[in-house]
């Protein structure tokens, strides 16, 4: 479904990502790892559109079509969605109005009529169950004063409200204590489907304890090094990032 | 991130959309400023005696002033010799009775503008004064606002009709020596409306009026008077626009309001004068003192302001809080694009006991735009109890603007509590992007996200307005992305 072909991409005229090759078919959930600053956040931003970053050679692809020429509202209405590492705020923007617009915008991408103020209301309590959620998270600015869990979990909550084909959740365990990334995982859990395809990109390999990937890839200076399944991830944990740097230095 | 600025200028730079000109002829008094042109104004309104000697007391005390520098904001001395100081359409010679002799010509203006002179189509529920250039064109609903005893009608009527009201009143607020424009207006002021409100009556529906100016090189200085008797209420709206043209031209206004024991006045604006070009050539300079004094017990005065337009604004609409308990507020929404410079805020004057007021601005800058939020709050001696709380937040887009706080605070009064709030941010690339990324077009998302941040003054609009304000700021924000 999303065909990643030798990637290459740079920030400020540093290059980030160095030859990125990555295929994901449909309903695989697919485990992103590597140490800090190794490019996952540059990788989730670049497939979902964001400015910023130079696209200087290889491509991306979603169901055969070229998303890179696609602007990030194009590509989230082709079912694309990025759940954020910093999720940001936008105070006096009730979150519910910026939900039902969100959720409006794609329906009407797809031609489909928009939900009024009541049907949206129905549907959000619906997911917000789905994540042990407050029904006071609605009528509250978009992530303004939330804790650290409680972005999280709006972020899955908005994942479940717009039924996405391929979702890439960037560092989605990072400030959760275990009982916070409990309901998490298993929010993200219901959400699976044969027809979604996840990316999880992590820095730990807890979070895949709980949401067990079908492949786990190793991404370290701008690569993709190693790829493997579940058990790629235990050894990680077992030795670390540091011998793959060193996997890294003699290869080069 | 370079792409980003340029797509956010590009969504700052819509068109004007109240740009046009009317084709109607005019009768315009030659530029120039004397006693003579003084005399000709008063004496084209066939105005009482009392009236002419007001003005030409004006005049001289204007003579005497010298305009003000102290604003945050920068233009070319104005030439007070180079402007007309009365222009209106020459049917008007003999003022129409009924909407059925106003000229076509104006009536579509106003239609174009969205808002419809004829009763039938009017907005529901809203009577309006229709001033174009100098003079006031038509009054809706009049009558049926006598029935309750509300008197709504231009200034200029209100002179011949109601002359123990206007003598009694006019200048209580704002005297005519309080600043240089305020000195002005008087001594030239065009048209405005006049209402007067009885004791103990709800007024049943929201008046406004709606300003406009067309003629060329024409100053509009209009005056709008209102009374609210005890125990009464008013909810108030004025609109604004103008044509788009090269130069600059001088919008000088003031108004005074009065709310007796127990009386509410609320006053809404929706100023919307034309702001200049995207490169800062011609626009309206918009020079006004708006005041209210809530001279009895318990009174309430409330300003509710949305600024999108003006080359220059400055304004400071403010409440002199006279009566114990009585409480003032204003909201407003500054909004400044391209070169635009907004110099705005307000005053509380508190002198009555317990008396409170509450202050909330949210200054937004696009483009090269400057905005400067300046208030005062002032307790005086004896008015214990009093209590204000300011909170001014200032919201940039793009990195090229400005926005400047100027809070003064005088108390005189141990009792009193002053609390002040300032905030500046600046609307994100990661706002707009997580916006985006949910769906949400661009355009939209700032949108709402200046939405968002406007959302506790525009909850204080009329519920008649609150739809069109939106849609008003999301015009003026367009091409703003950046
Ligand atoms: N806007 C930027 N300007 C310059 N360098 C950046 C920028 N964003 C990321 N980088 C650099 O790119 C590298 C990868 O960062 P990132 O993708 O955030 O890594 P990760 O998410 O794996 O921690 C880091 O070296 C980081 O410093
Ligand atoms: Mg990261």
């Amino acid at each position: 479904m999303l065909k990643v072909n030798d990637l290459k991409v740079e920030v400020n005229g540093k290059s980030i990502l160095k030859g990125l090759t990555l295929n994901i078919g449909a309903g695989e959930v697919h485990a992103i790892m590597g140490p800090n600053g190794s490019g996952k956040s540059t990788l989730s931003h670049v497939l979902s559109g964001r400015d910023g970053y130079e696209v200087v050679g290889g491509s991306i692809e979603l169901d055969g079509e070229d998303m890179l020429a696609l602007s990030p509202e194009a590509r989230a209405w082709k079912g694309l969605f990025l759940g954020f590492q910093y999720p940001v705020a936008i105070p006096g923007l009730n979150s519910s109005v910026f939900m039902r617009e969100a959720v409006n915008a794609q329906r009407r991408s797809r031609g489909e009529s928009e939900y009024d103020a009541m049907d949206f209301l129905s549907i959000s309590r619906e997911k917000m169950k789905l994540l042990d959620m407050d029904e006071s998270f609605m009528s509250r600015a978009v992530n303004d004063g939330f804790s650290g869990g409680e972005k999280k979990r709006n972020e899955i909550y908005q994942m479940a409200l717009l039924e996405p084909r391929l979702a890439i959740l960037d560092e989605i365990d990072s400030g959760l204590d275990i009982d916070a990334l409990k309901v998490v995982s298993e929010g993200i859990n219901k959400l699976r489907s044969p027809e979604r395809s996840l990316i999880m990109v992590t820095h730990y390999q807890r979070l895949l304890d709980y949401v067990v990937p079908d492949f786990v890839h190793v991404l370290s200076g701008g690569k993709i090094i190693r790829s493997g399944g579940r058990e790629l991830a235990l050894e990680l944990e077992e030795s670390g990032y540091g011998w793959l740097e060193q996997d890294m230095a003699a290869a080069e | 991130m370079a792409t980003e600025s340029q797509e956010i200028d590009r969504y700052i730079s819509r068109e004007y959309e109240h740009g046009f000109v009317t084709e109607v002829q005019q009768d315009t008094f030659p530029p120039g400023l004397d006693e003579g042109v003084v005399r000709a104004i008063s004496a084209k309104k066939n105005e009482p005696e009392f009236m002419l000697e007001y003005r030409l007391k004006a005049f001289e005390i204007w003579q005497q002033m010298e305009p003000p520098e102290w604003a945050h904001v920068h233009y070319p001395a104005i030439d007070f010799n180079s402007i007309s100081y009365f222009s209106a359409p020459k049917a008007d010679s003999d003022k129409p009775q009924s909407l059925a002799d106003v000229d076509p010509e104006i009536l579509e203006t106003y239609e174009k503008l969205g808002i419809p002179l004829h009763e039938r189509a009017a907005l529901a529920g809203v009577a309006v004064d229709a001033v174009f250039d100098s003079v006031s064109v038509a009054t809706t609903f009049k009558d049926k606002l006598a029935e309750e005893g509300v008197i709504f009608c231009p200034l200029s009527e209100a002179v011949h009709d109601h002359p123990e009201l206007v003598k009694q009143y006019l200048g209580s607020v704002v005297p005519t020596a309080d600043n240089f424009y305020a000195a002005l207006n008087a001594a030239v002021f065009s048209d405005g409306s006049f209402v007067y409100i009885p004791k103990g009556v709800r007024c049943p529906m929201e008046l406004s009026t709606y300003f406009r100016i067309n003629a060329l090189n024409t100053g509009q200085f209009e005056r709008t008077l209102i009374i609210a008797d005890e125990g009464s209420h008013v909810s108030y709206l004025e609109g604004c626009t103008a044509p788009m043209r090269d130069e600059n031209q001088l919008h000088a206004a003031v108004v005074e309001l009065v709310a007796m024991k127990d009386a509410q006045i609320k006053y809404s604006t929706v100023q919307n004068w034309y702001p200049g070009d995207k490169e800062g050539k011609g626009g309206i300079y918009n020079f006004v003192t708006k005041r209210g004094d809530c001279r009895g017990a318990r009174s309430k005065i409330s300003w509710t302001q949305v600024e999108t337009g003006s080359a220059i604004t400055w304004k400071y609409p403010s409440v002199v809080l006279t009566g114990d308990d009585s409480v003032g507020e204003f909201y407003s929404v500054a909004l400044t694009n391209n070169y635009q410079q907004a110099d705005t805020g307000s005053k509380m004057i508190h002198i009555g006991k317990n008396s409170r007021s509450t202050i909330i601005s949210k200054g937004i800058s696009a483009g090269k735009a400057e905005n400067a939020y300046r208030g005062l709050v002032k307790v005086l001696p004896g008015a214990t109890g009093a209590r204000n709380y300011t909170q001014c937040d200032s919201l940039l887009i793009g990195s090229r603007c400005g926005a400047h706080t100027f809070p003064y605070i005088e108390v005189q009064e141990p009792s009193a509590q002053v609390e002040h709030e300032a905030t500046t941010s600046r609307i994100g690339e990661d706002q707009l992007f997580y916006c985006r990324q949910r769906g949400i077009a661009e355009e939209e998302a700032v949108s709402m996200i200046v939405n968002g941040f406007c959302k506790d003054v525009f909850t204080e609009l009329p519920m008649e307005f609150a739809v069109e304000v939106q849609r008003l700021l999301g015009v003026s924000l367009e091409g703003s992305v950046g």
